[in-house]
């Protein structure tokens, strides 16, 4: 069974280390937060200028004062900062977030990503991802294996507009987890009951299988 | 002590004409400095090129401005979740410079520092690239981005006293800051409003020296735009 977007967000969580500093995105990126380990200590760093995100508020305690980068109510656990956009983009080129997890329309086998435009039909802006994508070491892409119409979102070469070139590391789906390398993916562990040639099917661009793959463990 | 108090909103935002370029403070609809939005529809601004991170929603925020096409450019990182917005600049209306959120305060505190220019890594490789200097620093490929220039910042802030200093409150900070001193005339309106010597100058985030005007806002709204709650047990 191909995993839910909850799935997904579990499995990255796995990948999450203990004094991590990390920057989560928009959409499955997100719900990591709920996944991660509690015997580990992480901080969250919404790049609107916080660290140290914590849950959202119980009713009536919401502060508009207090969002994250997708403009949600959230809450300041202990020993959280605030800081301006500057400082907080400096903190990300910096390299001093230890990982980066974001969602995207399609990764190529080289690495580039592109998630903020498809032209003539949807311009919503990049944001802080051509940022955070430049200058972040440890890169998870979050995202469906295929787009709404059953293509593939894992190509030889994006269509769309890049975000990034040669930047992705990591990718999990809803089929597999995939490492970038040597200019093509590597799969690395499949969604439990998923077959290899049902993620080769969904893969465009060129995919490694080296000897069995194990099934992914939650 | 050199006073920077105005008496409202008209009084400080005397001198705007149509044409000009204004940065505005915010992230979304939090931290938007609102009673000077508020101004800026009822004087009829026409023409202006607006820096913002966003542009609003629909019926708030920068998006007042947008509603009746006062806004010739504006200059942003993303601009989601405005439906107006993406039908004016789709249909062309509208000029749009997109740029990196990272860039977008650079750009704004460069202004602010006297530093013309600088390298980043953000968008090497991509359409914001073109057209400008591309330099390789140890192995890495980095783009040259120009500080920007306006002719007005806007920012709200949470406290603020006579002398202009201000504090920020919360993720109301963002872009506010970088952008005091930024444009030609930095206007300030805050929440509160204290004689000199009530705020204690270590916790003083902006000092005054970057703002020329400051004022109480008479309302805030203060809207929320994805209220996101649990329950309690």
């Amino acid at each position: 069974m191909a995993l839910t977007k909850e799935q997904i967000a579990q499995r990255i969580a796995k990948e999450v280390k203990d004094r991590y500093y990390v920057n989560l995105g928009i959409g499955i990126p997100t719900l990591v937060a709920n996944f991660v380990r509690d015997d580990i200590n992480v901080e969250f760093q919404s790049e609107n200028g916080i660290l140290g995100m914590g849950p959202f508020p119980f009713e009536g305690e919401e502060d508009p004062d207090l969002i994250n980068a997708g403009k949600q109510t959230i809450t300041a656990l202990p020993g959280a900062s605030f800081f301006d956009s500057a400082m907080s983009f400096g903190m990300i080129r910096g390299q001093h977030v230890d990982l980066t997890i974001l969602g995207a329309m399609e990764v190529a086998q080289n690495g580039d990503i592109a998630n903020w435009k498809i032209p003539g039909k949807m311009v919503k802006g990049m944001g802080g991802a051509m940022d955070l994508v430049a200058s972040a070491e440890n890169i998870i892409v979050a995202m469906m294996h295929t787009n709404r119409a059953g293509e593939s979102k894992l190509l030889k070469e994006c269509s769309l507009p890049l975000t990034g070139v040669q930047c992705v590391k990591k990718i999990v789906t809803n089929l597999a987890v995939l490492e970038i390398k040597d200019g093509k993916f590597h799969l690395l562990e499949r969604a439990p009951g998923v077959t290899v040639e049902e993620i080769q099917k969904a893969t465009e661009g060129d995919l490694i299988v080296d000897g069995a793959i194990a099934e992914m463990k939650f | 002590m050199i006073k920077k108090t105005v008496a409202n909103v008209r009084e400080a935002c005397e001198g705007i004409e149509d044409g000009m370029t204004f940065m505005l403070g915010g992230f979304g609809l939090c931290g938007i400095p609102e009673n000077i939005i508020s101004e800026l529809v009822r004087k009829n601004i026409q023409n202006v090129t607006c820096i913002s991170n966003n542009a609003g929603v629909d019926d708030f925020g920068l998006g007042l401005l947008l509603k009746k096409h006062q806004i010739k450019k504006m200059i942003s990182s993303y601009v989601g979740e405005n439906a107006e917005f993406e039908r004016q600049m789709l249909s062309g209306e509208m000029e749009v410079e997109l740029v990196p959120q990272g860039t977008l305060a650079q750009r704004c505190e460069a202004a602010r520092s006297g530093i013309p220019a600088f390298f980043t890594p953000a968008g090497y490789g991509t359409e914001v690239a073109e057209g400008k200097e591309i330099r390789e620093f140890n192995g890495k490929m980095y783009v040259m981005e120009e500080a920007f220039k306006a002719d007005f910042s806007f920012v709200k802030a949470w406290k603020g006293d006579e002398a202009g200093n201000l504090i920020f409150k919360g993720t109301a900070r963002n872009f506010n800051p970088a952008m005091c001193g930024a444009g030609k005339i930095t206007v300030a309106e805050v929440e509160e409003l204290v004689p000199a010597g009530e705020l204690d100058p270590n916790q003083i985030h902006i000092p005054g020296i970057f703002v020329q005007r400051i004022f109480q806002g008479e309302k805030f709204e203060k809207r929320i735009e994805q209220l996101t709650v649990r329950k309690r047990n």
